[in-house]
C-alpha cells in the first residue's frame, strides 16, 4: 500500500536544470534559459515615462477630489433624499454618492499604483533559488537526538504513572468546558409534541384577531388562524405561533376523499397545520381547483382533499390535521390538540 | 573625532527608527529574507489576493456594523424614519438593522459593502481553489496550506450564513428556520442540538446574540489565523509557477516584492476596495426592509440564500422525501441524506491532494504548474465535480427559474435529480476527451510547427501549408511537462515462485493509475528522437 513500492522508472525523471547555452541539435527541447529583457517603451523614451509619471500622478489627484466629494456628499445629501437614476432607478442620493466617490477615491489609488509598477518600475524578470522544503538528513538527526535527550531526561517513558496520569488529567478537565454548555437550553422533552391548540380552543382569524365561524369561511379561500388568547405582544408569541400555525379551507364534503379528514372536518372545513413537515417553512401557496397547497420555500405540495398527503417535494410525510368543530356560541372550536407533532421530523417523532 | 560624530548625525531617522526595531524585533533578517522575495507573475494568482482583500474588507467593515447593530431578540415597536414599518413589532436586531439602513449616514454603503465583499469572497476562494486544483499546485509541499483554504472556504460559507441571519428580516429567519429543520433531521442527537443551540425552541430568544458571537468573534478569529498561516506558508514554499524558459522546479522567476509586487498588490486592494465600494453604491444587496421581521408563520415566494448555499439549498429541494420510522424513532432521510452529501461534496474537495498522491506515488516536491490540459483525469474529476456543484446550484433556485422561465416546477426538479447523477459523468469525459485533443494538438504542434497559412504550391501541382518551425523557448514549453507511467501491481508470485501476497489497497491503486495516466489517457509527448526525425527533412512536411 505504501508507496515506495513504485518502481523509479514509473515516475518522470526529474528535469534537468539547464542554464545557458544547450546544444540544440542535442536535446531541441532543452531548457534555453531566461529569455532576453524586452524593453519597454518608457525604458527608452523619457517622453514616454513622463507620460506615465503624469497619468500615475492624475490618477493619485482624481483620488483625492473623489475623498472630497465623499466628504461633500455626505454633509449635502439628507439620508432620506431619493433620487432618480437611470438606468438604477429610485435609489438613495446619499447611498448612491457616497459609494460612487469612496469607489473612484480607492481605485485610481490602486490604478495608480498598478500603473506606476507596469510602466515605470523595472520589469527585468529574476531568478530565485529554492530550497527544499524538508530538512536534510544531518538537521533531522540532530532533532531526533535532542528530542531522545529531552524525552529521556523528563524519564516520561520510564515513569509510566506520572504520564498515564497526565494523560488522564489532560483528557478529563475538558469536560468540565462540556458540562458548562449543559445550559445552553432546556431538554426537547415532549415539548414539540404539543401546541396551544386544546379542547375548546376558539379558530381566531390571523389578519381579523377575530373568532371565525364557518360562514366567514368561504370555498376556495385559503384562511390562517390561531389559537384563542395568542396575542402578538406575548413574550413566546414566536416560538408558539411556529407550532400552532393554521391553515383553514372549506371543501365539498363530497370531494373529502381520506375518511378520517372527513370525520374531523366541520361541513367540509378541514383545518391543517401551517408548518411544512420537511423543514419547517410556513404553506402559503393554495390551488383551489385542485386543493393543493406548496410550500414556497422548498414546493413540497400537500394534497388537502386526502389527508394532506405529500404528492410532490421533499416533505416526508403528511401535513398533521386538526379535529375542528362548532362551539355553543357557533364559533369554530379546536377539539383537541394535533394527535402528532407539528413541523419537521425529528429523531424522537415516532 | 568630527568624522565619527558627523557619521552618526547623518544616519537619516528612518534609519535609526528602522535600527532600534531591529534590536528589539531583528527586522533586519526578515527584511533580507522577503524584502526582495520573488514572485511569479500570471493572471490566475490574483485570485487569492481578490479573497484576501475581500477579506480585510470585511473585517473593517463588520468593525463598523457593529457600533450600531444591536444583536438583541428584545421585541420593540418601531417607530423609526422608514415609514411602511412603523408601529411593526420586532426584534432590536431588526430595528437597528433598519436604522443602520435609513437613519446612519452611510450605514447603507457599509452594511452593502459588507455583504457585496462577502459574496465577493466566497467567489474569489470558489475560483482560486479551482485555479489550485486544475494547474496541480495542491501536490507536495503545498497540501497542508491547500487544507487551510479549504477551511478557510467552509468557514467562509457559515460565517456568511451566521451573518446573514442576524438582522433577523423575514428572509433570514426563513434560512434559519431551514437549518434547524436540517438539524432536527440528525438522528438520536438534532432535537437536543437544537434545543441547545436556539436556547429552547425555535426561534426563541438567543438565536441573534448567539450567532452574533459566532460571526463577528469565533470563525473570523478561526479565520483571520488560518489566513495568516496561508499567506506565512506561500512565503515560505514561495510561489508555484507554469513551466517556461528558464523556469525550473529549482527556482522562481519573477519580479521583486519590493518594489513591483508592493506596488502591484497593494494597488490591488485598493482597486478591488474601489470596485466593491462602487457596487455596493450602485446595486442594493439583500433589501431587509422590503419584506419585515422575522414570523416563523409567514414566508415570501422565491426565497434563496446567498449564492454560496445555493448547492445545500438544492440538495434539500430535489432529494425524494424518504422517511422511515422504526421501533418508535423516526428518521429523515430525506433531509438527513442532503445534510450528509452537504459534508461528502466539500470533503471531496480536502482530500483530494492526498487521493492524488496516493494514486501517483510522487514524494517529490513540485513548483512547475500543470496544464489542465496535461493532467486529462484531474482536470476531468474537477470538471465533473464542478458540474455537480453547479446543477445542485440550479436546483436551489429551481422556483426562481420555474416562474422567470415558465417552466414547470417538477420538470425542473426531475432535470435536476437526473442530471446530478448523469452531467459528471457526461462533464468527465467530455472533458477528457478535449484535454486528450488538446494535448495532441501540443503534440502536432512540436512536431510540425505552427500552421502560418501559407499556402504553398510545389514545382508538380501539388499544395501544401507552410508549417513555422517553433522556437526553442516554445519546444520547451511544450514538452516540459512530465508524464507518469501507470502503476503496475507487479507479477503475483515473486521469483522464488511463492504466491507474493497483493492487498486490495495495491490492486485498487494500480486500477486509478491506469485510469489517470495508462494507455489512451494521456497522449506521450513528443521525444527529441520523434522531432529529429520530422525535422531532419526526409520528405516529410
Amino acid at each position: 500500500m505504501s508507496s515506495q513500492e513504485i518502481p523509479e522508472k514509473n515516475l518522470p525523471s526529474e528535469q534537468d536544470t539547464a542554464h545557458g547555452a544547450v546544444a540544440v541539435a542535442e536535446d531541441p527541447f532543452a531548457d534555453p534559459g531566461l529569455p532576453p529583457h524586452k524593453p519597454r517603451v518608457q525604458d527608452i523614451d523619457e517622453r514616454a515615462a513622463k507620460r506615465s509619471e503624469r497619468t500615475v500622478a492624475l490618477l493619485f489627484t482624481l483620488s483625492m477630489l473623489s475623498t472630497i466629494g465623499f466628504i461633500a456628499s455626505f454633509v449635502a445629501f439628507p439620508v432620506e433624499k431619493i433620487v432618480y437614476v437611470w438606468p438604477l432607478g429610485h435609489v438613495s442620493a446619499l447611498n448612491l454618492s457616497l459609494g460612487v466617490t469612496l469607489g473612484l477615491a480607492l481605485f485610481c489609488i490602486g490604478a495608480g499604483a498598478v500603473h506606476w509598477a507596469r510602466t515605470l518600475m523595472s520589469d527585468v524578470e529574476v531568478a530565485d533559488d529554492r530550497h527544499p522544503i524538508e530538512a536534510d538528513p544531518v538537521v533531522k538527526a540532530k532533532v531526533m537526538s535532542d528530542f531522545a535527550a529531552g524525552a529521556e531526561e523528563s524519564a516520561i517513558g520510564r515513569r509510566k504513572l506520572i504520564r498515564t496520569t497526565m494523560f488522564g488529567a489532560l483528557a478529563m478537565v475538558p469536560l468540565s468546558g462540556v458540562v458548562l454548555l449543559r445550559d445552553l437550553g432546556p431538554l426537547p422533552e415532549e415539548k414539540l409534541r404539543h401546541t396551544l391548540w386544546g379542547k375548546g380552543k376558539q379558530l381566531i382569524n390571523m389578519n381579523t384577531n377575530e373568532p371565525l365561524r364557518p360562514e366567514d369561511v368561504a370555498v376556495g379561500s385559503l384562511t390562517f388562524a390561531k389559537p384563542e388568547g395568542l396575542e402578538e405582544d406575548n413574550h413566546e408569541f414566536n416560538n408558539e405561533i411556529a407550532k400552532a400555525a393554521l391553515m383553514i379551507v372549506r371543501l365539498q364534503p363530497q370531494d373529502i376523499k381520506d375518511k378520517r379528514e372527513l370525520d374531523w372536518s366541520h361541513q367540509g372545513i378541514v383545518a391543517f397545520s401551517k408548518i411544512c413537515t420537511h423543514v419547517g417553512c410556513p404553506i402559503s401557496l393554495y390551488e383551489q381547483q385542485t386543493h393543493h397547497v406548496l410550500c414556497p420555500c422548498h414546493q413540497s405540495t400537500f394534497d388537502l382533499s386526502d389527508g394532506a398527503r405529500v404528492i410532490f417535494g421533499p416533505a416526508g410525510h403528511a401535513l398533521p390535521q386538526l379535529r375542528i368543530g362548532v362551539n355553543d356560541e357557533g364559533f369554530l372550536e379546536a377539539l383537541g390538540d394535533f394527535e402528532e407533532p407539528v413541523g419537521p421530523s425529528f429523531w424522537e417523532r415516532g | 573625532m568630527s568624522t565619527v560624530t558627523d557619521a552618526k548625525r547623518k544616519a537619516p531617522a528612518g534609519e535609526r527608527v528602522a535600527d532600534w526595531a531591529d534590536g528589539r524585533l531583528g527586522i533586519y533578517s526578515l527584511a533580507k529574507a522577503n524584502m526582495r522575495k520573488i514572485f511569479p507573475d500570471h493572471w490566475s494568482f490574483m485570485l487569492g489576493e481578490i479573497a484576501l482583500y475581500s477579506f480585510i474588507i470585511i473585517i473593517l467593515t463588520g468593525v463598523y456594523l457593529t457600533l450600531f447593530f444591536h444583536p438583541s431578540m428584545n421585541e420593540v415597536v418601531y417607530h423609526g424614519s422608514y415609514v411602511p414599518m412603523q408601529g411593526i413589532r420586532m426584534t432590536e436586531a431588526y430595528a437597528s438593522t433598519l436604522e443602520i439602513s435609513f437613519d446612519v449616514r452611510g450605514g447603507l454603503l457599509i452594511r452593502q459593502i459588507h455583504h457585496w465583499a462577502a459574496l465577493i469572497f466566497l467567489a474569489a476562494m470558489f475560483v482560486h481553489m479551482m485555479r489550485v486544483f486544475f494547474t496541480g499546485a495542491f501536490r507536495k509541499p503545498r497540501e497542508i496550506n491547500w487544507l487551510f483554504g479549504f477551511l478557510l472556504f467552509v468557514l467562509g460559507m457559515f460565517t456568511g450564513f451566521t451573518g446573514y441571519s442576524l438582522p433577523d428580516d423575514l428572509l433570514s429567519g426563513t434560512g434559519v428556520r431551514f437549518t434547524q429543520g436540517a438539524i432536527l433531521a440528525t438522528p438520536v442527537v438534532g432535537t437536543y442540538i437544537s434545543f441547545f443551540l436556539f436556547g429552547g425552541e425555535f426561534p426563541g430568544h438567543d438565536m441573534v446574540a448567539r450567532f452574533y458571537s459566532i460571526h463577528i468573534l469565533l470563525l473570523p478569529g478561526i479565520m483571520l489565523g488560518l489566513v495568516v498561516a496561508h499567506l506565512i506558508l506561500v512565503f515560505y514554499h514561495k510561489h508555484t509557477q507554469f513551466a517556461g524558459p528558464g523556469r525550473t522546479n529549482k527556482n522562481v522567476v519573477g519580479m521583486p516584492l519590493l518594489p513591483v509586487y508592493m506596488a502591484k498588490a497593494g494597488g490591488f486592494f485598493f482597486l478591488v476596495f474601489g470596485v466593491i465600494a462602487a457596487i455596493a453604491g450602485l446595486f442594493t444587496i439583500n433589501p431587509v426592509w422590503a419584506l419585515g421581521p422575522y414570523r416563523p408563520d409567514q414566508v415570501s415566494t422565491g426565497a434563496q440564500p446567498d449564492w454560496y448555499m445555493g448547492f445545500a439549498e438544492g440538495l434539500i429541494r430535489v432529494m425524494p422525501g424518504w422517511e422511515i420510522n422504526l421501533w418508535g424513532h423516526t428518521l429523515a432521510l430525506g433531509v438527513f441524506i442532503p445534510l450528509t452529501l452537504f459534508g461528502l461534496v466539500l470533503v471531496a474537495l480536502a482530500v483530494y491532494p492526498f487521493i492524488e498522491s496516493w494514486v501517483t506515488g510522487d514524494k517529490r516536491e513540485h513548483h512547475i504548474l500543470d496544464r489542465p490540459r496535461n493532467a486529462p483525469t484531474r482536470t476531468a474529476l474537477g470538471v465533473a465535480w464542478i458540474t455537480g456543484y453547479v446543477i445542485m446550484l440550479l436546483g436551489g433556485g429551481n422556483d426562481i427559474f420555474a416562474t422567470h422561465f415558465h417552466l414547470s416546477i417538477n420538470s425542473i426538479t426531475w432535470f435536476v435529480r437526473i442530471s446530478y447523477f448523469v452531467g459528471p459523468v457526461l462533464a468527465f469525459v467530455i472533458t477528457r476527451r478535449i484535454c486528450l485533443g488538446l494535448q495532441r494538438r501540443d503534440k502536432d504542434k512540436v512536431l510540425h510547427g505552427r500552421e502560418s497559412g501559407i499556402i504553398k504550391r510545389l514545382p508538380h501541382g501539388e499544395f501544401v501549408e507552410v508549417h513555422e518551425p517553433l522556437s526553442q523557448q516554445q519546444l520547451h514549453t511544450l514538452t516540459a511537462h512530465e508524464q507518469y507511467a501507470p502503476a503496475e501491481i507487479g507479477p503475483s508470485v515473486d521469483e522464488n515462485g511463492v504466491e507474493r501476497k497483493v492487498t486490495r489497497g495495491q490492486k485498487l491503486r494500480a486500477k486509478l493509475s491506469k485510469g489517470y495516466y495508462g494507455e489512451g489517457n494521456q497522449i506521450p509527448k513528443p521525444t527529441a528522437d520523434e522531432y529529429k526525425e520530422i525535422t531532419s527533412g526526409h520528405g516529410h512536411h
